[in-house]
This record gives structure tokens, sequence and C-alpha cells, in this order.
């Protein structure tokens, strides 16, 4: 557990580069949603992956600051509230980290399962908790608007970063050679 | 020189985590303190995993298995970190964009220094002097992107001379250099050692470049095996290099021609030192009874540009009234400086930048309203940068890609993906990740996937960047073989070797306008020319003026048209 | 998508606010918008609304500059108030405690001169903070951003984490401009020909490889800084960290007064956050 905590130079750059991914998926590839003001955002998908390889402080920065980023290039300033639940999401998100053997090139069914089931936890603590208590706090938004909002945005952030993060990471899993696999021939 | 051992290598061997077998085979190596040494090798032989385990990335970065003993200033590097390492030995990356870290150039030269706790005010006083070392202090508030290929190269090192190290590795500070500014480096790192006494380390492929300025010792390296450790004078007058599948400096093949035996009395480890008085008359005799040729472009054409001006946000134009006619079956250089507008021109013609004014003509066909995909079914691009190109994990499947797409039946993919590979030297690793090639390796793994796909106009953007000079025969032969079936090749390159030895006419470029469309022969001995479009003359030509040899064009050409006739017999 | 990065844009004219230190203008930035987040006074915000754009004037900003946040803004704030309303037309009679009817609507909705009001002050209140967003934005050099981040006590790993965004944002975007040049030149089908379904597999095949770039950078960029010791000490300097002048001094004090006003407001005008001209 302490391992999930350790920051070094491989997971700065980790956040660094995930983030700006983040922002360029949160920007400019999701797709709209009937509820107003929510979208099907890829971005989680990248997160959720980030954070499964690189653990829950690399999860909750490249949130963030993708987030707050990509907000302050479109709308000139963050809308607080829902950046700091994307930094929840992206914290609980690196749970998965070392609990699943991707990185010895294996992603099977039990993996997949472990992955999601800590996903969709991350996905609910912070849009049906965090952001609309968050909304109601500093916005004094009306209560059930913040919790309609909440729960379609958890729905739609389970599913993108259920089958993007889970289709990245098998993926990723394919391309680790084990040890003493390669020789030419 | 001084008699402290600096680098010791003893029965040194290691194996990544997951390779079947050691990369580094028993190496033993004594490095002295003030030595300038250069490393070569054919691709994939370890030469960057010699510097990595110097540098303390192996085995702090890099896992895997490390026996024997490597000592840096009498201390094992196993027992330091790669903080204690990094005040010895100071790297040049061999990926420029890897290693420029800062938002500025400037900020990018401070980094160590940031990272050292260094005052503002001081640190700004030690990057003005660095940079000026590189001659980049007017451009120190430039991002990346404002920065051309050289200019990064120079911010590299700054960044890395700032920091006061011992040992400073540069691992292929020529690739993607224009070869004016390839000598510059060699001269600036050249200079940093006679000014400093530091230990020097080179790893190039480029050999005779790298050899411009003064070597002590070049270390041969083959599959992970140090096979030769000498001086350039007895190095280059061995047959060692040749069987290594390494290029020997130019003017070593033409004197072999000649039928003379090149000896290391001669001096022939650089141009500048080399002693032709007792090759004089063989040479001159040798040149004189070559016949000239004669050649007709008779076909007809098949790209063609007319007045064509581009530009990328609309106010510096990139490219500036472009004209040229590629003819069937042509084989075409386009060359010039860092920045001149190569890699645009290339874009242009496959469509994925649109020109702003004039017309690019297919077969006589103005294709502007043609779609990339369209463009593709007859033009093929290798990018400059592989991994732009890559988009599989794993290299059959990133080979098969484009064939996938064009739904081509998978019992034909095979055979076609087999094929490709084998040119490109790559059956062996063909089940293995990208991620665990070389540089060079990768590089031929994108040559491989437009390959397979059979354009019939092909367009190689670098092709050898980073190639040793085995795989690069290989795969220029290839070429030629293709060429003959009436296949179109236009080749980008830095490399003035390839250009006169493959492509009879050069195009070049200079700031975006074309100020030359002649033989190759004459672009790289006329004055003006290389002067202006960043060139280097070429050793021949140094040669034939060594050897009162009048009219050095033609010396190149028919050193040329020898080697053709040659390769044809 | 545009390979022009906006990013970088901010200008480079020469005005008081551009010659703040990146510090100044960070912890301006975050009082300011506490204020406004904090107050629902229309006469607060209205005050701060005037501030902020005086202040825009002062930066030079042009407008073509900002229409497009501008017309995100507005789309946003509208579709808000739109949907607030639908969800809780009651929300203004529950805040100020009184209910003054205009008219009956649809469906029992009632339109109350209390439920304007609320949504006319959160309007304001959204909308205000843009400026200064703005401002920060186009006049603060992004190389500065990361050293004022760790100033105001943001640990330097975490802050080199954002200097790193923004260095590489830019090369993302035309990174996933090239591959996709490249993808389509292996004969991939992106335009708006191919289904729906396909261009999201195929967008896939496009983003894939940019995260397995990436991933493959972050070893090699990441051995570039280990090579040049980052995170070896437990603190660094900045190369761009720049001296407080007596106008960083100045600014500091302004927002700190401008802050402290609409908190004493709140606390001992107002008894609350809410204004409420009803009683
Ligand atoms: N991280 C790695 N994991 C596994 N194998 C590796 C790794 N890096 C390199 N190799 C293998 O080690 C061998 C030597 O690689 P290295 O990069 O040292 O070659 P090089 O001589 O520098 O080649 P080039 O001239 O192409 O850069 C190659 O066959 C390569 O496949
Ligand atoms: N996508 C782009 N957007 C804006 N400017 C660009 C872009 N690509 C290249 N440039 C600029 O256009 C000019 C020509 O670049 P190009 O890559 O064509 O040069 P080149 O001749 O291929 O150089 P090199 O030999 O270094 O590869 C350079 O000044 C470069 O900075
Ligand atoms: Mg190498
Ligand atoms: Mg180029």
């Amino acid at each position: 557990m302490k391992d999930h905590f350790k920051v070094n130079t491989r997971t700065i750059v980790a956040t660094g580069l995930g983030a700006a991914i983040f922002t360029l998926l949160f920007m400019y590839v999701k797709v709209p949603s009937p509820v107003p003001e929510t979208s099907f955002q890829t971005a989680y998908g990248l997160s959720a992956f980030f954070a499964t390889l690189f653990g829950p402080i690399a999860g909750a920065l490249i949130a963030f600051i993708g987030h707050a980023l990509s907000d302050a290039l479109q709308y000139g300033s963050p809308w607080w509230s829902w950046v700091i639940a994307s930094g929840v999401s992206g914290f609980i998100f690196g749970f998965a980290y070392k609990r699943t053997k991707v990185e010895e090139g294996e992603f099977k069914t039990r993996d997949i399962v472990t992955f999601n089931v800590i996903q969709a936890i991350g996905n609910v603590v912070a849009w049906v908790v965090v952001a609309p208590v968050l909304d109601i706090l500093i916005y004094q938004e009306p209560v059930n608007l913040v919790f309609t909002q909440g729960i379609t945005a958890a729905i739609m952030n389970t599913i993108s970063a259920g089958v993007i993060g889970t289709l990245l990471l098998i993926a990723y899993a394919a391309t680790r050679a084990k040890k003493g696999s390669l020789s030419k021939g | 020189m001084d008699e402290r051992v600096v680098i010791e290598f003893q029965d040194f061997s290691f194996q990544y985590f997951s390779q079947a077998e050691p990369t580094l085979n028993r190496i033993n190596l004594k490095i002295y303190r003030g030595e300038k040494i250069l490393i070569v090798g054919p691709s994939g032989s370890g030469k960057s995993t010699l510097g990595h385990c110097l540098n303390g990335l192996i085995p702090f970065a890099y896992k895997g298995d490390m026996r024997g003993s490597l000592k840096i200033n009498g201390v094992e590097t196993r027992e330091q970190n790669i903080f204690k390492l990094s005040k010895m030995v100071g790297t040049v990356l061999q990926d420029t964009d890897a290693q420029f870290v800062g938002l500025t150039a400037g900020e990018d030269i401070a980094f160590a220094l940031e990272n050292d706790n260094v005052p503002t005010a001081e640190m700004r006083e030690r990057v003005k002097k660095a940079a000026a070392m590189v001659d980049m202090q007017n451009l120190l508030g430039s991002s990346p992107f404002e920065l051309s290929g050289g200019q990064k190269q120079r911010v590299s090192l700054a960044g890395v001379m700032i920091d006061d190290v011992d040992i400073l590795l540069f691992d292929e500070p020529l690739a993607n250099l224009d070869p004016a500014t390839g000598k510059a480096a060699i001269e600036i790192i050249d200079e940093l050692h006679k000014k400093s006494q530091k230990t020097i380390i080179i790893i190039e492929h480029r050999l005779e470049d790298a050899l411009h300025r003064g070597i002590d010792r070049v270390i041969l390296i083959n599959d992970g095996r140090i096979i030769a450790d000498k001086n350039p004078h007895d190095l280059v007058s061995s047959p060692l290099l040749t069987e290594n599948g390494i290029r020997e400096p130019l003017y070593v093949t033409a004197l072999k021609y000649a039928g003379v035996k090149v000896a290391s009395d001669m001096r022939p480890g650089h141009i500048a030192t080399l002693q032709v008085d007792r090759a004089r008359e063989a040479l001159a005799a040798w040149y004189n009874a070559i016949p000239l040729e004669r050649r007709e472009y008779a076909k007809p054409s098949v790209l063609k540009m007319e007045n064509v001006s581009f530009s990328y946000d609309g106010l510096r134009p990139v490219l500036n009234d472009i004209n040229f006619d590629i003819r069937e079956g042509e084989m075409v250089s386009i060359v010039g400086r860092n920045g001149a507008g190569k890699s645009t021109l290339s874009k242009l013609l496959c469509g994925f930048e649109k020109e702003d004014r004039g017309a690019i003509f297919y077969k006589g066909e103005n294709i502007r309203e043609k779609s990339i995909k369209e463009r593709a079914e007859i033009i093929g691009l290798v990018m400059q940068n592989p991994n732009q190109m890559i988009s599989k994990p794993m290299i059959r499947d990133e080979v098969a890609l484009g064939l996938r797409l064009r739904n081509i039946p998978e019992e034909q993919i095979t055979g076609r993906v087999e094929k490709a590979l084998n040119i490109c030297g790559l059956s062996p690793f063909k089940d293995w990740p990208i991620s665990a090639l070389s540089f060079g390796q990768k590089k031929r793994v994108t040559i491989a996937s437009i390959l397979a796909l059979e354009p019939k106009i092909l367009i190689l953007d670098e092709p050898t960047a980073g190639q040793d000079f085995r795989h690069y025969t290989e795969i220029m032969e290839f070429l030629v073989e293709i060429n003959k079936l009436d296949v179109t090749i236009i080749l980008i390159t830095h490399d003035m070797h390839l250009m006169l030895e493959y492509t009879p006419r050069a195009i070049v470029l200079s700031g975006g306008r074309m100020i030359a469309d002649t033989t190759a022969s004459m672009a790289l001995t006329d004055s003006r020319v290389i002067e202006e479009a960043n060139l280097k003359e070429t050793s021949l030509f140094q040669l034939s003026r060594l050897s009162g040899i009048e009219g050095g064009a033609r010396f190149v050409q028919g050193f040329i048209d020898y080697e053709r006739r040659l390769k044809a017999r | 998508m545009n390979a022009k990065m906006k990013l970088f844009s901010y200008n480079t004219a020469d005005t008081p606010v551009h010659r703040l230190s990146g510090l100044t203008k960070l912890i301006c930035f975050l009082l300011l918008t506490f204020a406004v987040m904090f107050s629902y006074d229309i006469r607060v915000i209205f005050a701060v609304m005037i501030f902020s754009v005086a202040i825009l004037r002062l930066s030079q900003i042009r407008f073509s500059q900002i229409r497009a946040m501008i017309v995100y803004v507005l789309v946003f704030v509208v579709a808000n108030a739109i949907i607030s309303f639908f969800f809780s037309p009651e929300e203004g009679v529950k805040i100020y405690g009184s209910r003054h009817n205009i008219v009956n609507l649809y469906g029992g909705y009632k339109l109350t001169w209390e439920q304007i009001f609320y949504q006319i002050t959160k309007f304001f209140k959204y909308f205000s903070v843009i400026p200064f967003g703005i401002i920060f934005l186009l006049t603060t050099n992004p190389s500065e951003f990361a050293s004022s981040l760790n100033r105001i006590g943001v640990n330097y790993k975490a802050a080199f984490a954002v200097a790193l965004t923004l260095r590489y944002f830019p090369d993302m975007q035309r990174e996933y401009h090239d591959i996709s040049q490249a993808q389509q030149a292996r004969g991939l089908e992106l335009s708006h020909k191919a289904k729906f379904a396909d261009r999201f597999k195929n967008s896939l095949l496009i983003l894939i490889p940019l995260i397995f770039l990436s991933l493959e950078r972050v070893e090699t960029i990441s051995n570039a800084m280990d090579l040049r010791g980052f995170s070896k000490n437990d603190t660094r300097t900045w190369y761009t960290s720049r001296k407080f002048a007596r106008a960083d001094y100045v600014a500091l004090a302004v927002s700190a007064l401008i802050t402290i006003g609409t908190v004493y407001v709140s606390v001992f005008v107002n008894h609350g956050r809410f204004y409420n001209p009803f009683v």
C-alpha cells in the first residue's frame, strides 16, 4: 500500500503527459448526451488507464490538471466543484495500481473485473457524492438538479472508463514482453 | 593525455529483462582522463546500451541482469545512484525530443541548475554563458517548436555543458542534422574538448563525419562485443569496418578502387591528415580510364510542381515558388538545410497540407481535389519521425496495417508482410513488440510498412537516419530494383553519400526556395549551392584537389559511374 | 482540429498587468475568484465585475481573442439558467423566505420575483469570474506558472507536472494531427463519409498510437530528467521566477482588500451569503 503513494520522476512525467492527453480528449473527443451540461467523456477512459499504470497520485493529478486546464481554455475559468470531483475519481481509479497483472502482460477476466469494480466505485463517489455536494457548498445550485447531473455523469463516465480503459489495458498487456522472451529467429 | 583511468569495464555483460540473450557480452575497456573516443557499430549492436551503463540508466532505469564490473572514477556504478552518476557523466540522448523538457530554450539549459537549487540570479548568468558557447544566446526565449532540429541539438549540448561534469556522452549527435550543422556540432564538441580537457565519448553512425576532427580511439562494436579498439588511422586501413557492416570514408573507397593499398602510415583516419603523395599517379590513371556516361530521360512526367507556395500560418512562407518535373522511373534527392521545407514538400505531395498557390500534377492531371487516402494509392510516404507512423504494438501487425485497411485477403497479406520484413532485415524480430527495438530498427519497420503497399511513387524522408551500412545498402539496393520496374523514388536526405551514390539528380532547397535542380555531383561541388544550402562538399572533391586532379565535379561523377558499373557486374 | 496552440497565444504586450510577476497574478486570481464564488450579493458582484472589465481593458486584450470563450460561457450559463428553473422553480422562494408571484406557467410552474432575482444574481456571478481567468491565461507566461504554483506552497513535483502538461500539450495536438494523416495515408477513412460506428473505431486507431507513444515517451523523458538530477533534492529553484516589484505588492493589497470586503459584506451586512432585497 505504501507503494501506491510513492512519487518518482516517472510518475511526474506520466502525470504531465497524461494530463496533456486528458486535456486534448476532454476538449475535442466527446459525445454530447441527452442530459444538459453533461457528455460522454472519453478522457475518463484515459485517466483510468494511466491511474492503473501509475497509481492514485498520478491519476488524481492527471484528471485535476487536465480538467482545470481544459475548462480554463474553453470557459476562461475552471468549474472547481467538478474539477475536484475529477481529481477524486482519478485518485480512486489509482487503487487498481498493482492490483492487476497488466505489467506482467496479462489482463484477463479477473483483472478486468477488479479494474471495473474499482473504476465504478471511483465514478460513483466522485459524481454522486463529491461533485453535487461541492456544487451546493460552493455554488448553491439546486439540490435535485445537481444530483440528477451527478448520476448521469457517473453512469456515462463508468461506461467510458469501462470500455476505453479496459480496451487500453488489454492492448497494453499485449505489449509487455515476458522475462527472457525475446530471441532472434 | 592523462594516465588516470576514468572508466573501466571488466568482463562486463548485460542482459535486458525481456531478452533471451545478453546485449553486451564480456566487455573489457579502459578509458583515460581527457580522451576522445568514438564508438561505432551496426544498428542494434548495443552502442546505446553501453552508453546507458555509463550514465546509470542501466541498472537504475532499465532492468536486467548485470555481470562483471564497471567502475567510473574508481567506484562501481551499481553501488552509486543515478544522481551521483549524473554529476560525473553528462549525456545527450539519441532522442532530442525527449531531451528538451523546458518550455523555452533558456529553461531547458537551466534545468540541471534548477534541480541543484542554484539561485535564480546566478543561474541566469551561467545560462547566458553556456548558450553563448553554442551560439544560442539570442534564442533563449524560443519554445521547442520554434527551433529547428539543429538548434534543438545545440540547446541539449548547452544543457549538459552547464553542469561541470568530467565525462560527456553523446548518443548520435549528428542524426537529423544537415551536413554543415553536423560539421559545426563536431567542431563545437572538439573546441569543448580542447578547452576543458573533459573525457568525451561519441556514439555515431556517420563515421566519416565524426572523424572530421581528431579522435583518439575508435571502438568498434558488433553483437555486443568489442571487435576493435584502435586509433582512426589503423582502423580505417584495416578491413574490419567493411567486414562489420560499417561504411568506410568515401576517399578511402576511391583510393582502393584506384588500386592503392591504404596503410596507416598514409594517416587516412581524417581527410585533413591524409598523405596522398604515393597515390597520386594511381588515382589519376584510374580516373582517366573511366568512360563518361550520358543519360537522358525520355520517360513521361509523373509528378510535377508548378509555382507552388505554402505557409503553415499564413504569414511566414515555408515554400516559395517551387517548380520541378519528375519523370517516371527517376530517382531524385531533395536536400537542403534544417528547416528548408523538405518535409513540408513531401506533405504537400501527399495531400497532408494544401498548396496556397500553384499546382501539383500527377501524369499531367491536377491532383488538388484528391484526398490523402486517394493519393496514398499512388504515393507512399515514409515519414521522418518513425514514432508518428507506428500505431500497432507488434511489428507484424504494424506492417500489415495498411494492407488490412485496404481489405486485401489475409493469405496475400502474410506473404507481402514477410517479404517487406525480409528486405528491411527485420525477419529475426517479426514477433517482437515495437517497444524493444532500437531507433534504427523502428525506422526500418516504417519503411517495411510502406514497401508492403507497393506504391507507384515512393517518398522516403531520411530513410537512412540511424541505419548502419549493411541495412542501408540492403534497403537501397531493393529500392534500385523496384526503381527499374518504373517505380519513381524521391529521397529526402542529409546524407550526401546516399545522394551521390543513388540519385543522379538532386533538388536543392534553401529557406523555402529551390536553389538548384541539377546532377548530384554538380550540386556537391558548387560552392555557392553548398554554402547556401548548408551542404558539405564531399571528401572525394577534397581528394581530387589534394592529388592535383582538375575538374572535381567530373572526378566525383567518375567515381559514381565506376561504382555503379562495379555493382552492375 | 486546429494545430495552432491557443495556449501560447498569451499576448506579449507590455502593460502593467503583464509586468506583474506570475506569482502575484496567480494569488490575485485565486483571491478574486474566491470572492465572487463566495458572494451571492448582486451589488458586490457588479462591483467586482466592473473592476475586472477595467483590468481586462488595461491588459489590452482584444475582443477577437476571447470571442470563442464568451460564446461558450454564454451557452453554458443560459443552459444552466433554463434547467435550473425547470428543476427547481422554488429555489428563490426557499432562499429569500418570501413569495412574490408574477405569473403561473404551464404544469404548475410559478414564476416569482425571488426566482428571477436568484437566477440573475447567479448569471452575473458566473459571468464575472470569466474576465479574471482570461486575464490570467492571456497575460501570464506559461513558464512562470509552475514556479508560481511552487511558491504558493504546491509541492514542486506537482508543479513541474503542470509545466510538463503545458510543454507537451501543443506537441500532443500536433501529433494527433500527424498520426491521423499518417493513418489516412495508409488507407484509413476519416472523413464524414464513414459510418458513425466506424468513425468511433477509427478515432481509436489514432488515439491508441498517441497514448502508447506517450507511454514510451514517459520512459525516455523521465530518463532524460533523471540524468539531469530531477527530484534529487527536496526543493528546487526556478529559472523563470521573478522578484516582486512595488506593483506586485499593490496588486496583492487591492485583491486582498476586495476579498476581505466581500466577506465583510456577507458577514456583517447580509448576515449570510445572500443579499435579500425582499425584506
Ligand atoms: N528496453 C529494452 N528492452 C529489451 N531489449 C532492448 C531494449 N533496448 C534495446 N534493446 C535491444 O538491445 C539491442 C541493442 O540496442 P541498442 O539500442 O543498444 O542498439 P544501438 O547499437 O544503439 O542501435 P542504433 O544504432 O539503432 O541506435 C537491440 O537488439 C534491441 O532490440
Ligand atoms: N506543422 C507545422 N506548423 C508550423 N510550422 C511548421 C510545421 N512543420 C514545420 N514547420 C516549420 O516549417 C519550416 C520547414 O519545416 P520542414 O520540417 O519542412 O523542414 P525540413 O527541411 O524537413 O527540415 P529538417 O531537415 O530539419 O527535417 C520550419 O521552419 C518549421 O519550423
Ligand atoms: Mg542507439
Ligand atoms: Mg524534415
